[in-house]
Formats: structure tokens, sequence, C-alpha cells
């Protein structure tokens, strides 16, 4: 399977199955479009009409395209299928990632909050220093072989138990030598509690930082507000400048949402580059399709252009000198990921699930608080061996609509939480978002493209 | 003159190899939280990393 575009001033063709990307000249774009409908000839014949050049040009490019599909780098077929369940079921109940829901509550009251508030549709809670310790011998106790485990403190608004935050930091500090494990932390703030302390150890301990900014202070200030409706973008910017100064190079992600209020949030990303972040991600708002914030079919279309657009602002913002991170354009095209992982999905359910404050167990973050998706609890691990089950048929292959796609081995099948929120079943396809998938992916290859090129003629 | 460019080095096929150790980074932890995305994460594993 082939996906061609172009794009950036670039003809490009991805074949999907093995991975490869060319770029190509004209010729070679519609050659290859055509090169398993016709002949040779018929080919020849007609794209050396068309492009007014010798029949032999177009003859040798024409071999050119047979030798890659003989090396397996054009046309390749795909093969993966009897590959999709081998890694869930090799790694069969270890976990290696947990997201410690540290805090069901949260100090901003922003209405397109997909965890309604910081409460996922129940009560406040904080999570005690019990019960997360209890979440971290959990894990370690099931995660078999792997070294490098992650915990992502997340609530709500997890600073909001800062105090437990930093105990449980210590108590994995204190055990991971021993287990012959590599603890990786994240926080993920509003930033309202940023403080030295918090600062300090941040940048000590967490491998990652994710910090909420919507870009735009009007953008902002319209879904982050206090209880008492202020705005929050004031209070919140010199804080994450502090610490993203004092950071020293380590990863943080500035992470914005854009709803129907900014498809056109290429604006807001030139408000953070202007504050002086430049590891960014926007990401489309999770909500029901009825919710006043919600993408319409006219915002996406915006929304890829601005996709586009962005990827232009990255190539010249590269030129210049002053580069930034989209996270969804970063794609390595000499390695990445191997195709076990591609095939397997996202490894929600499995490897990686959601603790509450009270210990129960959760596919992931998104699903917390639909009871039917309850797995078990921390003390007596997965119970819920059928929801379990689900989650670990749930691959590549596991939807037909993504077998003849070309970005399936990019995205693996997609968000298991998107797709149930969009169709009621985990094996359903969110198509709004898989429009919005593929134009990443392919912004993302172009960029990478375009740098390998200009890499080369340096 | 040459009418195709290859950028890219390794086949996935390759990366069977090696591949399946499961070291890399849960899809979407960590960083965007609400969508899933592969094509992003790092490839942990030594031996294949070696055999780039």
């Amino acid at each position: 399977m082939i996906h061609r575009y172009k794009l950036g001033g670039l003809n490009i063709v991805l074949d999907a199955c093995s991975g490869s990307v060319h770029v190509v000249d004209d010729i070679a774009y519609e050659l290859i479009g055509i090169f398993e409908e016709k002949s040779r000839e018929e080919a020849i014949s007609e794209l050396s009409a068309r492009f007014s050049v010798p029949e032999n040009e177009v003859g040798e490019c024409w071999d050119q395209i047979a030798q890659l599909r003989d090396e397996g780098r054009l046309f390749t077929p795909d093969t993966f299928e009897p590959m999709a369940g081998e890694l869930k079921s090799r790694t069969s109940g270890v976990v290696k990632a947990l997201c410690l829901h540290v805090a069901h509550t949260c100090n901003l009251n922003c209405s397109y909050c997909f965890a309604s508030q910081g409460k996922y549709h129940g009560d406040r809670a904080l999570m005690s220093f019990e019960v997360g310790r209890q979440a971290l011998d959990f894990l370690v106790a099931h995660s078999g072989s792997r070294r490098n485990l992650e915990v992502d403190f997340f609530g709500g608004e997890p600073l909001m138990n800062f105090d437990v935050v930093k105990r449980l930091t210590a108590y994995a500090r204190s055990i991971e030598k021993e287990a012959g494990k590599n603890f990786r932390f994240t926080l993920t703030t509003n930033g309202m509690l940023i403080d030295d302390d918090v600062i300090d150890f941040a940048n000590r301990e967490m491998s990652n930082v994710v910090l909420s900014l919507d870009g735009r202070k009007e953008i902002h200030d319209r879904f982050r507000v206090d209880y008492a409706g202020q705005g929050s973008f004031d209070r919140i910017v010199p804080k994450f400048q502090k610490l993203v100064a004092a950071r020293g190079g380590k990863n943080y992600y500035m992470r914005g949402t854009f709803t129907h209020a900014n498809p056109d949030f290429l604006e807001d990303i030139k408000v953070m580059l202007g504050l002086g972040f430049n590891e960014l991600s926007m990401e489309p708002v999770v909500c029901a399709s009825d919710d006043p914030s919600a993408l319409t079919d006219e915002d996406i279309g915006i929304v890829l252009d601005q996709y586009e657009r962005l990827a232009e602002l990255m190539k010249k913002r590269r030129e210049e000198g002053k580069p930034f991170t989209f996270y969804h354009y970063m794609i390595d095209l000499t390695g990445g990921p191997c195709i076990y992982k591609r095939v397997s999905g996202c490894g929600s359910g499995t490897e990686y699930m959601a603790v509450t404050p009270w210990g129960d167990l959760y596919p992931c973050h998104q699903f917390v608080g639909e009871e039917k998706f309850l797995l078990g609890n921390v003390w007596d691990g997965v119970t819920n061996t059928a929801v379990r089950d689900e989650f670990a048929s749930c691959n590549v292959y596991a939807r037909e609509e993504c077998r003849d796609c070309w970005a399936k081995l990019y995205c693996s099948g997609g968000c298991a939480a998107n797709a149930y929120h969009a169709t009621g079943s985990i094996r359903g396809v969110y198509e709004k978002g898989c429009v919005l998938f593929k134009k990443r992916i392919e912004c993302a290859i172009m960029l990478e493209a375009a740098k390998m090129l200009e890499e080369e003629e340096e | 003159m040459k009418h195709i460019k290859t950028l890219t080095a390794k086949t996935l096929c390759e990366s069977a190899k090696n591949g399946g150790c499961g070291e890399c980074q849960t899809s979407c932890q960590s960083a965007c939280k609400t969508s899933c995305g592969i094509a992003n994460q790092q490839c942990e594993n030594k031996a294949q990393k070696a055999s780039k």
C-alpha cells in the first residue's frame, strides 16, 4: 500500500508497510500512481507524451520503481497481522506505566475538561500515601523484566496533593535500585500552585513536565478559569516561564487544547513561542459532539489548514536557527518504533493503567469513572479479566476500517477512548480524529524529509 | 537523472529482527494524554539501535 501526496514543495511517496519514504520528481510521482494498473509500455507512452520527455527516460524511472518494489521498499504487502498479538501475549500481565490520579479535584473550573473539573463524574478525593505506595509496589511487582517504568502524577490538579507526590517519588527512588528499575516520572499541571519548591522538585525528579496553557490570553481565559470565574493566564505564565528557565534542557511540554473557539490554533502556538516556550503540543478537545466546544466539520477544515501552516512555520524557524518542537511532528525516518510496537496498539488496559485516589484500576485515564471498565485495584490486581482481554485484543488489525489505511502503522489503530466516546465501542473508529491524525503524519514526514534533504545539500 | 530519492534506510520488516522488547514509552503517557500516536515514540532497544 502506498500513499502519495504533495506538501511543502515536495512530492512524497510513503510505502506504508515497509515504512519507506521516498521523495520523487513529477514523472516518478505519476508513474508510481499508475504502476500497478498499467503495463510498462502503456505507462511509458502515456507519461512520455504528458511530460514531453524521451521514452527511455520514463523507462529508466519505471525500472527504478520496479527495483524498489523488488527490494521491499515500494508496494510492500502487509504481512504483519500474525505479529499483532505477539508483543502483548509475550508480555501478558506485564504492567509498565501508571497514571496516578493523586487528586480528583482541581483549583480551576474549566468547562471543557474531559475529567469534569477533575472529579471524573465522582466525588472529590485525594490519594493517600498508602494507596500510592501500594500502586508503586503493584507496578514493580507486575513489571516483569521491564526496566523503565513510567509514572504520571495526574489529576485533577496533582499539586493539590503535592506532599503525597513528593513522598511517593521518594519512596519509588528508595526501591528502584534494588528492584532493578528506573522510574520516569511526569507531572501534568495547570500551574496555579507552582512555586520554588515545586520547581526544584520537578526539575530534579520529573523526566517530563506537562504544562497546560491554551495560547492566547483570551482563548486561555475563556475556559481555564478559577471558581470565581477569573482567568488564570496572568497567574500561571510567569510561573511556567520560571520553571522552564530553571529546567536546564530537561523535557517539558507546553500543552494546549483547541476547541470550537480556536480552530485557528496556530495563533496560540505563536503566543507560546513569543512567551519563550519551544516544546509544544496542541490537542483537539475531547468532548461530546453536542458540546458547544466540540469541533464542527467546518472547524476540521480550518484545523487541517493550520497543521500545514504550522509545518511551514516550523520549517521557517528551523532555517532561521530558531527551531521548536511540536509533539505530533516528531518522527524518526531512520528508525522509530519497531513493527511489534506499531501493530500492537497503545497499551491501555494492558501495560498501562490509571489508578484512582482510592486505588481502583482503569484501562487509562480517559476511562476513569466509567464503571464498566473497572479492571480491579492495586491490592488485588486485575480481576476483571474480560475487560483486560478486550483491550489486549485491541490492535491495528482489530478494526476493519483500518485495514486499508496507509496511516495504520503510525497510529496503531488509534485511541481506544476516542473510539469509545465517538462510537460506543473501543473497537470503533473516531473518524474526525483519523482525518486530523493523517494530516499530522503527512506534515511530520514532510518536515523531516525536507530536513534530511537540506542536511544532505550542506 | 535519478527520479527517486529514498530517505529511509531500514524497513519495518527489518525492525522485526531485534524488536519487541517493550521498553519504549507507553504511547500517550507523559505527553498528549488525549490521542494515540506511535510514530513519535523513540526506540529504547539497544540491540535494535545497534543494528541500525
